[in-house]
Parts: C-alpha cells; sequence; structure tokens
C-alpha cells in the first residue's frame, strides 16, 4: 500500500463526531482561525444528541429568580456524590446561561415565559427550574441550531466517515486515519490536533436509548493512542425506557414526563418513590402524598420523590419488579394522564405523546406508560483537563459525553446538553492554545498508516470467520448479565473473563461482501471499540468496592468514605494488557468547598461569597 | 412470532432487483427491526441508514409498498397477514447501495439559504418573544429532515426540476427564518427568485406524508406565496409602502452581488 496514493486531507484539528459537542467544538475552532475538519459516521443532524429530550441546564433564573451558578454547582456536585471534578462542575454551572444565550442568537427558538424570556422547566436534582427547553425535543433543536450556524463558518464536514485509528509522532498527535462508509475507500486525514466528541458506548448493552453510533469508538481510540480513561464504572440507567413492544424496549421516556408533574406506580396503584428517599435528600424531598401534590405551585412544598437523581429512582423501580409488584411487561407505570389535562400533555411533551401512540399504540393522555431501567449515558470517559479539554495525549482533546470528569458517580438530566456546550467551546479555546505553542508540525509515518488500514481490511479479507451481528449480542449479552443495575464483584470478574474470551474470537472476524457501504464490515469495526469500553467498565466497576451514584455493589452496600477520595483511572499497559488503578483526589478549593457543603439558604440569600 | 416475506431492492448506481427474504417477525416489531434481523442472519452487507429507531433523527427514509416511510416508524401489523412487503430506496435522489441513496443535494440547498439574523438584544439584554408568535416557527423547526417530502414533491420527484425549487423541507426552513420573530433579513425577494416559490402547485402530498406532521404546504408554503405575492403583484400594498417610505429590497442577494 502507498501511503502517497491514499486521499489526504490536512487540517489544523480534526474534530471527531457532529453531534453537540464536536458542533460547539468546530465552530470554536473555526472562529479562532482554524482550519477546522468534522467527521462522522452518521449525515449530518442525525447524531444522538437528536434523542435529548428534556433540555439544557443553566441558572438562567428567569423562572424563579432565586437560581444563580453556585445552586447549579451545588446540585451538580450532590447528584454527582462528590466524585467530579470541582473545576468542571465549576466552569460548567459559570458558563452555561452565557452559553444558551448563545443558541438563541444564533436562531434557537426555546419556549417561552409569560414575560418573553427562555422557559425554564424543573427536573430532578435541581433545586429550580433550571432547563431551557423546547417541548421535548430540545436536542433536535441544538443540533439544528448549531447545524444551520456551522454550515456558514468554513468548517469542512465529512461525512459518513469512520476514524480507525489516532497517527502519532513521537507522543503527539500528527493525524487520523479513517474509512468512507458509502465507498469504503480509506482516508487519511493530517492534522496536528484532534477533538474526540464521540459520545458514550451504551451499545454494549442491549437494552440502551443509545444508537448504533454509542460504540465508545472515542474512548477506545484515545485508550489505543495511550490516553487515560477515568469514572467508567459509571453508568447510568436512565429510570424510564419504554419497555413494549420488545423492539423498542430501552428507548428513553424522558425525564420531563415526572418533571411536569408525571408520578410513578406499582401494580398495587401505590407510589412507591416514598419508600426509597435516600437519608442525604431527606431534608428537601417530600414525605407525604400532600405535601408532594402541592409541588410546584406552593413554594413551601419540597419535590416530590420521583424527581430524585436517576439512580435512585433506576433502582427504585427495579426492587420494585423483583418484589413482584411490577407492571405487565416488568416495569413500572408512569401516570401523567391523571395528573394533567390532554391539552396540556400534547403541548408540553409532543414527542412522548406521538411515539407512544405510534410504536406501542398507547394514548399517554389517557393510559399510564409502561417503563424501565434503560442504559442511558457514560458518566465517565477520556481523562483531561479541566480548563483546556486536553487529554494526556499531546494533541488530543475530549468533550462531551466521551470526555469524564462534570459528573462524577451520576449525571443530572439537562447537565448533558449544557456540558456539550460549555465544554466544546473550551476543547476549541484548548486546541487554539495548544497549537499556538507547537513549534513543529507533529509528521505520521506509513508504518502506522498502513497497519491500520491493513487490520481494517483483513476482515474482509477472511476466507471464513465470525459474524460481526452475533459477536456484538454475545458481547451484550456478557454485559447486560454481569455488569448491570446492581453488580457483585464475582460477576465483574466473570464479565472480564468472558471478555478476554470474545476477544480472542473476534481477532477472526469476517464481513461478507465488498468495502462499498458494507455494514457488517462496519459492525466489525466497532466490536472492538465495544470491547475495550466493555473490559474497561468491568474492571472500573470490580475496584470501586462500594455503592455510590449510578455504580452499586450489591457485596459492598452504601458509600464508604475512604472512596470518595479516589478516581478511578484505566489506561494501557507497556505490555499490552488493561491497568486499572486508583487515583487520589486534589483537595477541592476552599470556596468551592464551602459553597457544595452550603446550606440552600446561605445560598439563596447570596450570604456565601 | 411468524414468517414474513420481504422483497428488498438490492444494488447500487450501476442497477439492481429486488431480492426475496423470508424472515420471522415477532409482536411489535417495525419494518425496521425486520431489516435488521434480515441483516443479521441472511445479508450481512446490506445496506441500510437508521439512527435512533423512535422517528427523531430522519434518518432511516425508504420506501415501503411504494410509500415513502420511516422503517423505523413502521409497525409490522399495518400490512395484511399474507401480504409481501417491498422496501426500495427513496426514487428522488440517487441511489448508492441497497436502501441508501445520496442525499447531499439537500445539503447544498440548506447551505445557500442566508443565516439568520439577529436583531439586537433589548436594554435588559434580552431577546423578548412571546410564546404565541414563536408557536408557528416551532412547529416547522420540528423537522427531522428525513427528506420524505422531498421525495414525494412532484416537482423534485416527478419533474426533476431540483434546479428551480429547493423543495417542501427547505420552503418550511425558509419559513421558519421568514416568520422568526428576531430575524432582521429580508428573505422574500429569495424566497421568489432563488427557491422557487412559484413552482408549488400545493398538491400538499408533502404534508400528508411528513412523519412530524408539520403542516407544511397551509403554514409554510402558502403564506410564503402569500408574502410574495403581496411584495411583488399588490400594487396597493407597493404603493402604501412607498408612501411609508419603507426601503424594501426587490432585489435578491446575487442581482445584487452582480451588479
Amino acid at each position: 500500500m502507498n501511503v502517497s496514493e491514499i486521499q489526504t486531507f490536512e487540517h489544523d484539528v480534526l474534530v471527531i463526531g457532529a453531534g453537540g459537542a464536536g458542533l460547539r467544538a468546530a465552530i470554536e475552532c473555526s472562529a479562532r482561525g482554524l482550519n477546522t475538519g468534522v467527521i462522522s459516521k452518521s449525515l449530518l443532524g442525525k447524531a444522538h444528541t437528536v434523542m435529548a429530550e428534556g433540555g439544557m441546564a443553566a441558572s438562567l433564573g428567569n423562572v424563579d429568580r432565586r437560581d444563580n451558578w453556585k445552586i447549579h454547582f451545588r446540585d451538580t456536585m450532590r447528584g454527582g456524590k462528590f466524585l467530579n471534578q470541582w473545576r468542571m462542575a465549576e466552569l460548567h454551572a459559570k458558563q452555561a446561561p452565557e452559553r444558551v444565550r448563545e443558541l438563541e442568537e444564533w436562531g434557537a427558538v426555546f419556549d417561552r415565559t409569560p414575560d418573553g424570556l427562555i422557559n425554564q422547566r424543573n427536573f430532578g436534582g435541581h433545586r429550580y427550574p433550571r432547563l431551557a427547553h423546547v417541548g421535548d425535543r430540545t436536542g433536535l433543536e441544538l443540533i439544528r441550531t448549531l447545524q444551520d450556524h456551522g454550515v456558514h463558518q468554513g468548517i469542512h464536514f465529512h461525512m459518513e466517515c469512520t476514524a480507525l485509528r489516532l497517527l502519532l509522532d513521537g507522543g503527539r498527535i500528527a493525524g487520523v486515519a479513517g474509512y468512507w462508509r458509502e465507498t469504503g475507500r480509506f482516508v487519511l486525514f493530517r492534522t496536528s490536533a484532534v477533538i474526540m466528541a464521540t459520545g458514550g458506548g451504551g451499545k454494549a448493552w442491549n437494552v440502551t436509548s443509545n444508537s448504533w453510533e454509542y460504540t465508545g469508538d472515542g474512548a477506545a481510540l484515545a485508550y489505543e493512542a495511550g490516553a487515560e480513561l477515568m469514572d467508567l464504572e459509571f453508568t447510568q440507567f436512565h429510570p424510564t425506557g419504554m419497555v413494549w413492544p420488545p423492539s423498542v424496549r430501552g428507548t428513553l421516556v424522558t425525564e420531563g414526563v415526572r418533571g411536569d408533574g408525571g408520578i410513578l406506580l406499582n401494580s398495587k396503584g401505590e407510589r412507591f418513590m416514598f419508600d426509597y428517599i435516600p437519608k442525604r435528600f431527606a431534608p428537601e424531598t417530600a414525605d407525604t402524598i400532600l405535601e408532594a401534590d402541592k409541588w410546584p405551585d406552593d413554594p413551601s412544598a419540597r419535590r416530590p420523590p420521583e424527581l430524585l437523581t436517576r439512580d435512585v429512582v433506576a433502582r427504585a423501580i427495579r426492587a420494585e419488579v423483583q418484589a413482584g409488584r411490577g407492571s405487565p411487561h416488568g416495569g413500572a407505570f408512569l401516570d401523567i394522564a391523571s395528573r394533567r389535562p390532554a391539552e396540556s400533555i400534547k403541548r408540553k411533551l409532543p414527542s412522548m405523546y406521538h411515539q407512544f401512540k405510534e410504536l406501542a399504540e398507547v394514548d399517554i393522555t389517557t393510559t399510564p406508560m409502561e417503563v424501565g431501567p434503560t442504559l442511558h449515558y457514560f458518566m465517565g470517559g477520556i481523562r483531561v483537563d479541566a480548563d483546556s479539554q486536553q487529554t494526556n495525549v499531546p494533541g488530543l482533546f475530549a468533550c462531551g459525553e466521551c470526555a469524564a470528569g462534570l459528573h462524577g458517580a451520576n449525571r443530572l438530566g439537562g447537565n448533558s446538553l449544557s456540558d456539550l456546550i460549555v465544554f466544546g467551546r473550551l476543547a476549541g479555546v484548548g486546541v487554539d492554545a495548544y497549537l499556538s505553542d507547537l513549534s513543529a508540525t507533529p509528521r505520521a509515518d506509513d508504518t502506522q498508516i498502513t497497519a491500520a488500514f491493513r487490520e481494517a481490511t483483513d476482515i474482509l479479507n477472511r476466507e471464513t470467520g465470525e459474524n460481526p451481528y452475533l459477536m456484538h449480542e454475545a458481547l451484550q449479552d456478557v454485559m447486560s448479565t454481569n455488569v448491570g443495575i446492581v453488580r457483585t464483584g464475582p460477576e465483574l470478574q466473570t464479565a472480564v473473563e468472558q471478555l478476554k474470551a470474545l476477544k480472542v474470537r473476534a481477532a477472526n472476524l469476517k464481513a461478507p461482501g465488498t468495502s462499498q457501504y458494507n455494514p457488517g464490515w462496519h459492525e466489525a469495526l466497532s466490536v472492538k471499540s465495544l470491547l475495550i469500553v466493555g473490559e474497561a467498565v468491568a474492571r472500573a466497576a470490580y475496584i470501586r468496592e462500594e455503592s455510590r451514584g449510578a455504580h452499586t455493589r450489591l457485596d459492598f452496600e452504601g458509600e464508604r468514605e475512604e472512596c470518595a477520595r479516589f478516581n478511578v483511572v484505566t489506561k494501557k499497559g507497556p505490555d499490552g494488557e488493561m491497568q486499572v488503578e486508583k487515583v487520589e483526589r486534589p483537595e477541592p478549593p476552599k470556596e468551592l468547598a464551602a459553597i457544595a457543603n452550603a446550606t440552600l439558604e446561605e445560598l439563596e440569600g447570596g450570604q456565601l461569597e | 412470532m411468524s414468517t414474513r416475506t420481504f422483497k428488498i431492492w438490492r444494488g447500487d448506481s450501476h442497477g439492481g432487483e429486488f431480492n426475496e427474504y423470508d424472515a420471522e417477525v415477532d409482536e411489535g416489531m417495525v419494518v425496521l427491526d425486520v431489516l435488521h434481523r434480515i441483516q443479521a442472519l441472511q445479508a450481512n452487507d446490506l445496506a441500510i441508514r437508521w439512527n435512533c429507531k423512535a422517528g427523531k433523527c430522519g434518518s432511516c427514509s425508504m420506501e415501503i409498498n411504494g410509500r415513502p416511510s420511516l422503517a423505523c416508524m413502521t409497525r409490522m401489523n399495518t400490512f395484511g397477514p399474507d401480504e409481501v412487503i417491498s422496501v426500495q430506496p427513496l426514487k428522488a435522489f440517487p441511489v448508492i447501495k441497497d436502501l441508501t441513496c445520496d442525499v447531499s443535494w439537500n445539503y447544498e440547498q440548506n447551505k445557500r439559504i442566508a443565516p439568520f439574523k439577529p436583531k439586537p438584544r433589548g436594554r435588559d439584554g434580552e431577546h423578548r418573544m412571546y410564546q404565541q408568535d414563536v408557536d408557528r416557527v416551532q412547529e416547522f423547526r420540528k423537522c427531522i429532515e428525513c427528506f420524505l417530502c422531498q421525495d414525494v414533491c412532484h416537482v423534485v420527484r416527478d419533474r426533476g426540476r431540483k434546479d428551480a425549487f429547493v423543495g417542501p423541507r427547505f420552503m418550511i426552513r425558509l419559513a421558519s427564518l421568514e416568520m422568526h420573530p428576531l430575524d432582521d433579513d429580508d428573505r422574500v425577494p429569495e424566497i421568489k427568485k432563488e427557491y422557487g416559490s412559484g413552482m408549488c402547485n400545493i398538491t400538499k402530498c408533502c404534508t400528508e406524508t411528513c412523519p412530524e406532521h408539520i403542516n407544511i404546504t397551509d403554514n409554510g408554503i402558502i403564506p410564503l406565496k402569500e408574502r410574495v405575492v403581496d411584495r411583488y403583484y399588490d400594487p396597493l400594498a407597493r404603493l402604501a409602502r412607498l408612501f411609508a417610505g419603507r426601503k424594501v429590497r426587490t432585489k435578491t442577494r446575487s442581482e445584487e452581488q452582480s451588479r
């Protein structure tokens, strides 16, 4: 293979992924005068961001003036069970309002308050109505706004293009080897900086709200290039996925249903969430139906327990089902029909109305929905510097879901869309600074490039081999059985062993047909990423011997003080084996620790500076 | 569970044919589920675009029994028990392989549309818009870009006039800008001359096919046509504008640039 004959693009920076984070990062890079390329596995505007429903969290204070960045910061840290990176949670809470206003400047049309400002809705774990939203299709609004703004910024979009390997020169980023999905031809991007914005790896489980694109490519490519991964044991199971019919099992039902008054019931018609209020949240949660029903109209009423954080609600639903009080298809009932008038449901939750009507033949204005936990989000991912979003590999940056740090042990709903725009922008700023300091342009040697392409073509050229689709299913079985919503040490060890065995078999994957638009081949290539990510989740979950946030160990119940002092970091060892270690957390800055531990009265009254 | 017969178009830009597949179908499945099962077990290299599988991304557009549809939203129980289900790519765009086609023309049209041009913020630093004023624009912004409306549009599909008309998708994109309370640009000249609002003869096929139930024709295209008529063909309104002294751009951007 002659590298000079391969189609080659030269960019200052290449963004991998065109969801909210990737587009925002690309817009920032381009605005700073960088020659910016974007590659995406799908067509532009189809990224998984479109699935985000509820809204983006920012303390604009439009609905409740008492809100401010400190309370948002405090909510985020408490939701993340104090494993978040302090600086990231601070930057996020401070910068989110400006990023949301900027979207409006670019044409986004959020729902309005009566006096014409951006409206904000309540959501689990957020003290005040904080989520700027557009009905229940906020993600689509975000992606379309960035897309329509981005196409006029001189960004080079390369659609339906997949990255195979990061290319290095003396440990620095020098380019990316990839291929066009449409033709199967190889392509080379020479670039000194790469921004990963590839999302999570939910496709390692069989019940997930994630689309096929969520195969953990960013984490896997970064890992192979020597980057550290962090917090991978924290995989969020969203409490409300559809459970029926089977073909849509896992598809998300927005938390907005509960934010707008929906309640959870078991098969006996009981509002069971009152039985599952954790101590930490007890002072701020209503403990009687009478009080919960007064919320939000009566400002003295505390929040209903249905709006507790996602980890709590997901485990509660699972426990009810296990106790034999589940709905007919193994979930719980989510009822908005008896709580709000039909017209209001259709106006505030149009996509949900539509989704249930067309996919499950259920009218949510008259009938409760059946819902259950679904793998939804990776809190963990590529370890980055909080301010620049740079990894330990010079020139490699990461933002959005594929990066770790903001959400700690559990993410609050609404904090991911704001994550995308805050850290997407900061990654662009970080790249600009990195490139200005770079004295010589790194150059990838031909050996790496040809090796990447040869490995990919082997899958097509084999005479016989394993079916990539069935291999993917086998991997999903391992993860769903052994690395689920509750975990045990022996099961996690089993998962690691079984994944190792799958890895051996995966070396012999075979995709029949040519390289032109061949989904079997694409599937085979993504199985490789999923195996890396799956193993990293299982190993990280094994060494965290406690239950915290989204990570629940049956053999280690409850949070343990000593476990709050470290994050779990995963990287590729010199022998090629995966290494997992506990890395001590730095002491928080005094001011931030004070805010996180303050009472609401202190923060609302502005007594704490 | 039952066995159903699918006829799937297999081929590329050089040609192709319908191949027959028998597949097991479970309760509650949609067409996309069955296609995935066929792909996993019988045709590993069957090319399909899809993403969200919940009618939100508009990727799995194809023609199912001749009807432009999203495969993820077409339930198997909508077909008769012995009905053979035929699946082929959208006809209005060049085929790439099997069920995928080249929709890049749409992305080119989008890029031609001048960007949103916001009015300055109010004195308090805020943009104020009221819900009743944004309802209509929000309807247009529900569009998931599945391009089914482009596929059924007579101007695009049957008459092949991609040179003269941007199609329903981009008429509503223009409407979402033109009716945006904050947009300060005058878009009427382009809507008439560059994007061909006059080409649409209001057969409403686009509205009928829209999976998001956007009232493309009545709420989007017709009001744009009315604005064009007001500007170019209504002598009284022209006179009134003349006396009111409002500066109205009647030339398109490209005409101004070529002067």
